[in-house]
């Protein structure tokens, strides 16, 4: 038996023990303490439920069809939203969504890759995956919110960078580095959030910020789990294995020093309620936005240096 | 020992030519032709009929780069933690240990301070046969306080890529060590110290996509493999033949994506003539470039 049945088989014990106690005892004084400490019991254990579910369980979550995407947020997190296009060198990557919007009544930048739902969507979008004009795009704006002392807001979702001819041509792993530099040195609050998955390099291109937020049911890691299956196991279907030793669960990265704090997600996944997603991320984001909010500039970019700077230092001297 | 001594005399004259070509030949995959391993190496391991550089390590980098060989090294004592336990066909722990024993390094990387004709600079020179190269925590951090050293002694840094990228084995650890070294990066850039990057075969992945790229000059020898997704990657992805001549150097820099190809021969005198361009004149050995 594994831990989730465990956890299951304590579950179905409780109900039925709580269906003898309604049957056979009336409500009095004691039968009630009994009911009080069997729906704690219960609390702590669909908690521990959750922590339970498989980094592969998590993985078709964060990728589940129906989940909530960035314009699902845009359009319930955001007023005024009004969308900038291109990088004014090459092209305009509608993978990668960059616009002015308003949080909460105040100017802020919102930029989130977009993966699209039908077909067509996630053709046009190309599957969330951007090209180096994506990235270009991204951080050509940002410096415009910059230059006017906007908030930045990004909403990562994708498998990672675009792996092509035309990609690698126009300089994908120059646009990345280019925007890990200048992020690190942004003079206005930037939150990102991984609302599905953040696929590596192409995710952190966009999520080199003050906080680094993931929803409950993303991932975020170095590479797919298909992918470190093929290479490490030579074998892609060993994927759920690889998915549970590479550690890319929110829960993962928060112990891993990796992230700054986890967004709760309705019961189930985000997918089963947009409303109560949106809401819950919302509630996350004003919360350390008007934190941040109250930084100095210096304090700010200091601490945004120190983070990343002490981050993952994972080595021992001897 | 005389008999032995003798004996191996004997075995040298007697089985001459089989001796000798056993290990003492290589053949060049530029050019497929038979050359002396000993003529190789005498041209920098630069193939002396078609110009090939083969891949060196970092000792011999350091060797080619610095003055005299001769160099002060510094964190070379950090070494991986295996912060994920991470075993896949092999166990991490052992693979660290091997890559170790191969190469008598602790990790990827070797940080050194010395001169390059005459003028004084950090070079952090990345060890592909350690682990590929790939950076985790620990080349992550080498990384960043060479940058960091530079930054604050005002010493021109010089990068030397040699790279798979990130080291799976690390996870998302490896990930996020892009973000900490392109921060530090953004702070040398403040400080106007020069960085010239040097890419050689291979270059791919997490370290093009990070500091490898962000060099004031980024320059590479001919004929290195960079890029950001690896080719087999993108040949699965679309389902097609890669064009000859993709993302070797040559290619970068007829995109745009390289600042120069520079000979295994040149490239000492091109970064000093680099550093020249970008530090404030003082008296120091000329470097010449020749400009064929
Ligand atoms: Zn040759």
């Amino acid at each position: 038996m594994n831990p989730i049945q465990k956890v299951q088989q304590e579950l179905d014990q409780i109900e039925r023990q709580v269906a003898l106690i309604e049957a056979n005892a009336g409500q009095n004084e004691g039968t009630r303490k009994q009911l009080d400490k069997l729906q704690e019991r219960v609390q702590i254990l669909r908690e521990e439920m959750k922590g339970l579910q498989t980094a592969w369980q998590k993985t078709e979550l964060a990728r589940h069809p129906q989940r909530p995407q960035t314009l699902d947020y845009i359009e319930r997190l955001f007023t005024d939203f009004s969308e900038i296009h291109g990088d004014r060198s090459f092209g305009d990557d509608a993978a990668v969504i960059c616009g002015m919007a308003r949080f909460h009544g105040e100017e802020v930048l919102v930029i989130g890759t977009q993966k699209g739902r039908d077909m067509k969507q996630r053709v046009y979008r190309n599957f969330g995956t951007p090209h180096p004009e994506g990235y270009r795009k991204a951080i050509r704006i940002m410096q415009v919110a910059e230059k006017f002392r906007r908030p930045i807001f990004t909403l990562v979702d994708t498998d990672g960078a675009y792996p092509g001819i035309h990609a690698e041509e126009r300089g994908q792993a120059e646009a990345i580095a280019y925007n890990l530099r200048e992020m690190a040195r942004l003079e206005v609050p930037i939150i990102a959030t991984v609302i599905g998955v953040g696929g590596s390099g192409g995710a952190l291109a966009i999520a080199v910020a003050d906080r680094v937020l993931m929803m409950e049911n993303s991932i975020y890691s170095v590479i797919s789990p298909e992918g470190c299956a093929a290479i490490m196991w030579r074998d892609a279907t060993k994927k759920e294995l690889a998915a549970e030793a590479m550690r890319i669960t929110a829960t993962d990265l928060s112990e891993l020093g990796c992230i700054d704090d986890i967004v709760p997600e309705p019961e189930g996944g985000a997918h089963r309620d947009y409303e109560a997603a949106a809401n819950l991320l919302d509630v996350s984001l004003q919360k350390h936005f008007a934190e941040l909010k109250k930084m100095p500039l210096p304090e700010l970019l200091s601490s945004r240096y120190d983070k990343f700077r002490t981050m993952a230092q994972y080595f021992k001297t001897e | 020992m005389a008999w032995f001594k003798r004996e191996s005399g004997d075995l040298d004259n007697s089985g001459k030519k089989t001796v000798r070509t056993e290990g003492l030949w290589v053949k060049c995959e530029g050019c497929r032709q038979i050359i002396w391993k000993k003529d190789l190496e005498e041209n920098l391991n630069v193939c002396p009929k078609c110009q090939k550089h083969f891949r060196i390590d970092a000792r011999a980098r350091l060797a080619l780069l610095l003055d005299d060989n001769q160099y002060e090294t510094f964190d070379g004592n950090l070494s991986s933690t295996d912060p994920l336990k991470f075993v896949d066909l092999k166990a991490y722990s052992s693979r660290l240990r091997q890559a170790e024993h191969d190469t008598g390094l602790k990790d990827a990387v070797i940080n050194a301070q010395g001169k390059l004709l005459g003028r004084p600079v950090i070079a952090s020179v990345m060890e592909y046969a350690f682990i590929g190269g790939s950076m985790g925590a620990v080349v992550g951090e080498m990384i960043t306080r060479a940058v960091e050293r530079a930054a604050e002694t005002k010493t021109p840094l010089i990068i030397v890529s040699a790279s798979g990228g990130a080291r799976m084995m690390e996870g998302v650890i490896s990930l996020m060590q892009l973000a900490k070294i392109s921060a530090a990066l953004a702070r040398l850039d403040k400080v106007k110290v020069p960085y010239v990057s040097v890419l050689t075969d291979p270059t791919t992945g997490g370290v093009t996509a990070s500091f490898a790229m962000l060099g004031d000059l980024n320059i590479a020898e001919p004929g290195a493999l960079i890029g950001f997704a690896g080719p087999r990657v993108i040949e699965q992805t679309i389902r097609q033949k890669l064009p000859a001549g993709f993302q070797r150097s040559e290619f970068l820099l007829e995109h745009g994506m390289l600042d120069a190809v520079v000979h295994r021969k040149e490239m000492k005198p091109y970064i000093a003539r680099a550093l020249d361009f970008m530090t404030a004149a003082v008296s120091r050995q000329p470097s010449a470039v020749s400009t064929s």
